[in-house]
């Protein structure tokens, strides 16, 4: 039974969780990451097409950066990026797993549509766009709060909740989209078209101005909020300990509720810029993932609005990216999807390398 | 002379680069031996365990078991060395017997026939002197008998070699009496048994040998026989300290807090207080004793405003309107607004007194957040307090903007207590406010409600160290199973009498048999 086995040696490696690490050393890592990535994207793309790596790598700094209207259309799509990622922000600051912002932002692009449609021309333009403006952010405060209702009173899971809500929010906009388009089409037409009756107007001369400079300020009203503010502190005490939040008095239910009000409301805030200041229609693809997406801009960014307009703007460069590559080169949309899968894996892997780390039997001989 | 059962030379184990748990630790135990391993609280004491039984791997140093070097990589390894731990935290199943608990995933060519198990396990608990059922479901179990079904799980597996980490923190006096008889009977029969703990009289009543950790550093081992409480003490804490707790007389106590009749249930419908009633006065400490998890936690929650109570009153004096409020039903936002200067340290330091993630002056505001008219947070005041109770309280910390899971125990718990203080408090519930602390911190609180206590607020105590309850509070309430089982005088208490109320054995059910 004891056959001593001599020749045992210590294991190969083993991991070790950092405990300090320096800001620089940390973001050496992740410069890493984009070059390990950026590397094996180029192997990718050499061996499953003709393609040399830096053509294509050019090719998508073009598509975002190319001309004037492609850089204003990369803002336009960061602004609204960034809009979702902030209306989730604080959710997930309090641990209220909201994955339905999908279906917040299309409720509130529905709001605005309806408004629209059945206003058409009847109202003047400044005050149709203020009752889409409230309609829109109604309609996300109710598809937000009902699963914080039920979280808060019946301890329901939010995960669920909210992502099921996405779907109901999908039918609607399919429903309706039939009731209003006569030939049967499941396309909505631009609203308005002709007097333009319920759009924002453009600002500086640029179509989506008002976009950007409204989710510019948000973003900093966000930052305010999260630090700043009596709420934003219980938003962080709730998040990090239930438990702490009761024993100091925190009313654990009301935060829930009020925070996924917020977070509900500028989902709904979104959908009506996208609408009123964007596409001018509804469709089922308003929301286009990016209530999803938003949760990554959200987690890389550490849940810091100021770093979030970096990180949606990094996915957004991705995504136009990956876009320019398949429509100039030709190449496969799904060679695209490739390469941003690539960058993403590395750089959230590249997390792991932050927070701890991997020692070698060999190199800790040599520490000695 | 005989080889060790095991040795250890030069043991090194580092977490990190900058914390070193073990350094340079070398210790030997003999067959036929009991020897302590004392330290204070993260001393490494249970790192160093860990490596013995293969949960850690250690960094540098060799291991030694009857003279032959061996390499433990895995709690499988150290199993076939026959070394068995047994952890501070049981590692049963509650719905299986203990017979099954014991031959859990040991892999044999055969079937296991459940009745030969439960003839073995007879067999080992009449060779030792255990006292075990092998057919009794573990949650039926009392947390003595969990132990035994652990000690009886290595022992099945023909351990020789016997490592026990704190065992005695959770059992009464009389339990570990027992548990000592059997220790003793099992060195007698030839096992090596090293024994965890800091509790110094422990200590000196078992072990033949005791082995010295300060801060990872090997201090050195001494004969049980040849050396003295103090010189232990110097040993670990590095320097003499006298081990006497101040307590005057209590000034002009008036009552300030009636609990009455208190009945707590819980969800599933478990009695959690049994009809509580003791009062608590000014100027005073009241220590609450009793088995862990017989209803102190659920009994101080209550009457902060955080556990639902089904019947019975909580009074408070006011002493400054002369009123006397009722605290029950309400929440701890209503209980401030009412002008209760209730302060309140509670067990789990950083799952509710703090948030681990936040650094000092955040944890400062969670108190005081909500003063001020704005809807913005004022960061003054708490930065001051902050600054004054690491001074005051001299918190070892890097700063003031560290977060406090970053912190070592002890400055964490004076950053809570500083905080509950700083409220001026006319009620102060502390719930084991010294555990995992070292000597000097421990001190450093037990001197904080001596001074609360001589400020004239009235201090309740829950305590697990019965030494320390009798020499720090001026009454000792017992509880039971969550029921009050005795109140005694600190100054004339004795400790087996305490010991035996905590069990149940006084107070109202002895009808039981």
């Amino acid at each position: 039974m004891t056959n001593n086995e001599k020749h045992i040696k210590e294991p190969f490696m083993h991991i070790t969780k950092r405990t300090d690490i320096k800001p620089y050393i940390a973001w050496l890592i992740r410069l890493i990451a984009i070059v390990a990535a950026l590397i094996v994207s180029a192997l990718v793309i050499v061996s499953i097409t003709d393609y040399n790596p830096f053509e294509v790598y050019l090719k998508m700094i073009e598509g975002n950066f190319g001309s004037e209207r492609k850089f204003f259309i990369m803002l336009q799509n960061t602004a609204m990026l960034l809009c979702v990622s902030l209306a989730v922000t604080p959710a997930f600051k309090m641990k209220f797993w909201n994955l339905g912002a999908e279906g917040q932002v299309l409720v509130g692009g529905l709001a605005s549509a309806a408004c629209m449609f059945y206003a058409k021309d009847s109202l003047p333009s400044w005050l149709l766009i203020l009752i889409m403006l409230f309609a829109s952010v109604l309609s996300g405060i109710i598809w937000g709060v009902l699963p914080a209702v039920f979280k808060a009173v019946w301890r329901t899971n939010e995960s669920l909740f909210t992502l099921m809500m996405n779907y109901v929010a999908i039918q609607l906009v399919s429903f309706f989209i039939m009731v209003w388009v006569p030939n049967g089409s499941s396309v909505m037409g631009v609203i308005n078209q002709k007097s333009e009756n319920g759009w924002l107007p453009p600002v500086f001369g640029q179509k989506y101005g008002l976009n950007i400079l409204i989710v510019a300020i948000l973003t900093v009203v966000m930052y305010i909020y999260l630090h700043y503010s009596k709420q934003g502190y219980e938003i962080s005490v709730v998040g990090e300990s239930e438990n702490t939040a009761r024993y100091v008095g925190i009313n654990v239910k009301k935060v829930i509720i009020r925070t996924m009000v917020i977070s509900g409301a500028i989902c709904g805030l979104t959908g009506f810029l996208l609408v009123s200041g964007t596409n001018h229609t509804v469709s089922k693809e308003l929301a286009g993932g990016m209530g999803f997406t938003a949760i990554m801009v959200s987690w890389l960014a550490k849940f810091e609005p100021i770093m979030m307009i970096f990180t949606s703007m990094f996915i957004v460069f991705l995504q136009k990216g990956a876009g320019e590559i398949a429509m100039t080169l030709g190449l496969n949309e799904s060679v695209s999807d490739i390469l941003t899968g690539i960058l993403i894996f590395f750089i959230i892997g590249s997390e792991f390398f932050i927070n701890y780390k991997i020692n070698f039997r060999s190199a800790q001989k040599e520490a000695e | 002379m005989a080889t060790a059962a095991i040795e250890l030379k030069n043991i090194t184990k580092r977490f990190g680069s900058k914390v070193v748990a073990n350094h340079n630790v070398s210790l030997s135990v003999y067959k036929g031996e009991i020897l302590s391993l004392l330290g204070e609280n993260g001393s490494g004491k249970t790192t160093l365990m860990n490596m013995i039984s293969g949960i850690y791997f250690p960094d540098e140093g060799q291991i030694f078991i009857n003279g032959e070097e061996v390499v433990i990589r895995s709690p499988k390894d150290a199993f076939r060395y026959k070394i068995g731990m047994i952890h501070q935290h049981f590692k049963l199943i509650d719905v299986f017997s203990a017979a099954q608990n014991v031959v859990l995933g040991l892999k044999e060519e055969e079937k296991f026939d459940i009745k030969s198990v439960s003839n073995r396990v007879k067999e080992i608990s009449a060779q030792y002197g255990f006292d075990i059922d092998p057919d009794k479901k573990i949650y039926e179990m009392s947390v003595s008998e969990k132990q035994t079904v652990e000690i009886i799980k290595v022992l099945y597996r023909g351990a020789d070699i016997l490592i026990l980490d704190e065992p005695t923190a959770v059992l009464t006096p009389q339990e570990t009496q027992k548990l000592f008889a059997v220790l003793r009977r099992m060195r007698d029969s030839g096992k090596a048994i090293i024994i965890i703990t800091h509790k110094l009289h422990e200590v000196l009543s078992l072990s033949d040998k005791v082995a010295v950790l300060r801060k990872g550093e090997y201090i050195g081992t001494v004969n049980t026989a040849e050396t003295s409480e103090s010189e232990l003490t110097e040993m670990m804490v590095g320097k003499k300290i006298s081990l006497n707790i101040n307590r005057t007389e209590p000034k002009d106590p008036t009552n300030r807090l009636e609990v009455k009749n208190l009945n707590c249930v819980s969800a599933e419908g478990i009695k959690l207080l049994d009809n509580i009633s003791f009062t608590a006065r000014s100027g005073e400490i009241l220590g609450i004793a009793g088995i862990a998890g017989s209803g102190q936690k659920e009994l101080l929650e209550s009457i902060a405003g955080l556990q639902p109570i089904s019947s019975g009153n909580i009074i408070y004096h006011n002493p400054k309107t002369g009123t006397a409020d009722e605290l029950k039903g309400r929440s701890p936002l209503q209980i401030r607004e009412l002008g209760v200067r209730l302060s309140f340290v509670p067990e789990d330091r950083l799952g509710m007194g703090l948030v681990g993630n936040m650094d000092i002056i955040d944890n400062m505001m969670l108190r005081s957040y909500r003063k001020g008219k704005t809807i913005f947070l004022e960061k003054k005041s708490p930065k001051d307090l902050a600054e004054r109770i690491i001074r005051d309280l001299e918190v070892v910390t890097p700063s003031a903007q560290t977060p406090v899971r970053k912190l070592s125990g002890g400055n964490v718990q004076k950053v809570l207590v500083g905080r509950e203080i700083a409220a001026s408090p006319t009620v102060l519930m502390a719930a084991y406010p010294v555990r995992g602390l070292d000597i000097n911190s421990s001190y450093a609180i037990y001197n904080l409600l001596n001074q609360q206590k001589e400020n004239g607020v009235a201090v309740v105590f829950v305590g697990e160290d019965l030494d320390v309850l009798i020499e720090l509070c001026d009454r000792i309430l017992v509880i039971s199973s969550g029921k009050v089982t005795g109140i005694v005088d600190g100054r004339k208490a004795d400790k087996a009498e305490i010991g035996l109320m905590m069990t149940g054995a006084n107070g109202g059910d002895s009808s039981d048999k």
